[in-house]
């Protein structure tokens, strides 16, 4: 499909690009998105294992949690061009807008992991602190696959024609970094769930991401080709490498699992920094405005060419 | 602290009748003036230093957080008559605006309520409260808004809100000598560009057409539309655009379930590994 359209001519004025490219700085937005999904999974992780008797498990993975969910939150107010005022997004609360309802997701999620984590250091209130981390493994969800109705809610071709599968790849991506993450700091014996986590969460990003580039829209191009196809090939190579090595060693070697774990991690890290650098592609250049939204007119207009005829002969 | 809905278009209801623009590119002539009266009007500074762009006459070449009307010029090749004669060249003028849209995707995805619908039914960003995230730059399906670079923050074209408020037309339609750009009631602008089209049909005149007049467009219709001569795309205008909101209730149904399916997960990933 993408082949054909790739010959396919367009008018354009002067090739200049339609839209406005994105005014986010990669590092701060898809680091973001990729310590959101590390947190939001640590949580998840840290409420199994508080239940399940693996205090070690549970400690850095709380400790993960606060530190990822920090940086997080630095990124976003870095990335304001008025970070003084980063305030004003909590004025109100717009469901039109994933990014007022992601500042309240983080404001919500945000201190219960800090609880949880403070708690568990200082051994201070624990059933609350137990608590806050079921509350943060929970708000956890949200934080994990809101980010990708944040990038699919905007005008980019790549961004908005992966509207669909996009919060499962970064569902995906968040288990992965998250598992991956937890099951390189943890000891073997504890780190079993983590290590699942990775493995699974690293075969739902490959797939979905998969599912994607082959969606039949032309911006897929942008995950293929240049920059973005670059992050993502490379993506796969440390998510499906970490995760193969995970899987059959992880069990058995604590240098496995610290390797395999930081790959698969940064598997997802490269995903987030592909998907950003594709969509900052497909509004450099207009065919990717152009020309699905000229296919779509034609293809209404010859609908209604048709239409006309048949009542005519009728 | 408000709460504003999924679909509502804006913050309290217009209270009079929606103003806008009809911009009828057959009467352009590429003076340029509505861009120096907007500039001066609101006082806006250089894009930065000059430079030859060797696109025809146009060196300003989009809008931007510094530009709100922006002169675009097209050298068209007309192919030689079939009856003999010499190839030649058709001028394109049009003068390029934030359109304004009936379903504005700029102002549903502010975080900050910074863009709102004024009562003129135009789409206004508040200065003092934009804290320059940069959202609607990528939401807007016209490539509209931008941000300053040293300020930070968003701008676009108010439709000269400061003169509406004081029963004044907008410094660009005040401007123009040949009332290629018109400024009124939206109601009353789209029947006379009905008019002018029909006229120029008339006159072999076939390839005018409007552009973003239809209120079942994908943005509800703009409140700034166009007369064209030629496709969109030859102006830089997108053919068919759509607001990305209109997925919005979908995209947070998938993330949902999504979000439902990573807890799911994280329950499996601990089942029967009991210590
Ligand atoms: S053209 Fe862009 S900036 Fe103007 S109202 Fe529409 S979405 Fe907003
Ligand atoms: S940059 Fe300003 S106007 Fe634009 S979405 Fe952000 S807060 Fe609103």
């Amino acid at each position: 499909m993408s082949r054909r359209r790739e010959r396919e001519e367009f008018t354009s004025y002067y090739g200049r690009p339609i839209l406005k490219e994105p005014t986010w700085e990669a590092a701060d937005i898809a680091g973001y998105i990729f310590a959101g999904g590390v947190a939001a999974a640590s949580s998840m992780l840290a409420a199994g294992a508080q239940y399940t008797g693996r205090p070690a498990l549970e400690r850095r993975a709380k400790l993960t949690a606060l530190t990822a969910i920090s940086v997080s939150a630095a990124a976003l107010v870095h990335d304001l061009g008025r970070p003084e005022r980063f305030l004003n997004m909590l004025r109100v609360a717009k469901p039109t807008s994933p990014m007022s309802m992601g500042s309240w997701i983080l404001s919500v999620y945000g201190p219960l992991a800090g609880a949880s984590a403070a708690s568990n250091i200082t051994g201070l209130f624990p059933a609350a602190g137990r608590a806050c981390g079921l509350g943060a493994a929970v708000s956890g969800s949200a934080v994990a696959t809101y980010t990708a109705v944040l990038l699919a809610d905007t005008a980019v071709p790549t961004w908005h024609d992966a509207h669909e599968v996009l919060p499962f790849v970064f569902a995906g991506s968040a288990a992965a970094a998250g598992g991956g993450i937890a099951t390189a700091l943890a000891p073997v014996v504890e780190a079993g769930p983590a290590r699942r986590m990775a493995v699974a969460g690293a075969l739902l990003e490959t797939v979905m991401s998969l599912r994607m580039e082959r969606s039949g829209h032309l911006s897929t191009e942008t995950l293929r080709e240049g920059r973005g196809g670059t992050l993502m090939r490379l993506s796969k190579a440390f998510s499906i490498g970490g995760a193969v090595g995970l899987a059959l060693g992880g069990h058995r070697s604590r240098t496995v699992s610290v390797v395999g774990g930081l790959a698969v991690a940064a598997g997802s890290a490269l995903l987030r920094f592909g998907v950003f650098e594709a969509g900052k592609a497909s509004t450099r250049d207009p065919k990717y405005v152009v020309v699905p939204q000229r296919e779509r007119l034609n293809a209404a207009e010859a609908a209604r060419r048709e239409a006309a005829g048949i009542e005519v002969a009728a | 602290m408000s709460v504003t809905q999924l679909g509502m278009p804006a913050i309290g209801a217009p209270s009079e009748a929606r103003k806008g623009f009809f911009t009828d590119t057959s009467l352009c002539i590429g003076c340029k003036a509505c861009e120096v009266a907007c500039k001066e009007w609101n006082s806006l500074p250089a894009d930065g230093p000059l430079k030859l762009t060797g696109e025809s006459f146009d060196n300003t070449s989009r809008l931007s957080a510094d530009t709100w009307r922006h002169v675009a010029f097209i050298e068209k090749k007309v192919p030689a008559p079939a009856s003999g004669g010499t190839e030649g060249i058709k001028w394109l003028m049009s003068s390029d605006v934030c359109k304004h849209c009936t379903n504005a995707a700029c102002l549903d995805v502010c975080p900050t309520g910074a863009l709102f619908r004024t009562e003129h039914g135009t789409v206004v960003v508040q200065q003092d409260i934009c804290n320059g995230c940069g959202y609607c730059v990528s939401a807007c399906p016209y490539g509209v808004i931008d941000q300053r670079p040293d300020d930070g923050r968003a701008f676009k074209c108010t439709m000269c809100y400061d003169r509406l408020g004081v029963g004044e037309e907008p410094a660009c339609a005040k401007a123009c000598p040949t009332q290629s750009i018109q400024y009124g009631e939206l109601d009353e602008l789209r029947e006379r560009a009905d008019a002018r089209v029909a006229e120029l049909h008339e006159r072999g005149v076939d390839e005018a057409r409007l552009y973003g007049r239809d209120p079942d467009g994908g943005v509800g219709g703009d409140g700034a539309f166009f007369l064209l001569l030629d496709e969109p795309e030859t102006y830089g205008l997108p053919p068919d655009p759509v607001v990305t909101t209109r997925d919005l209730p979908a995209m947070w149904r998938r993330a949902a379930g999504a979000a439902a399916g990573l807890l799911a997960g994280a329950a499996v990933v601990f089942w029967g590994a009991r210590k």
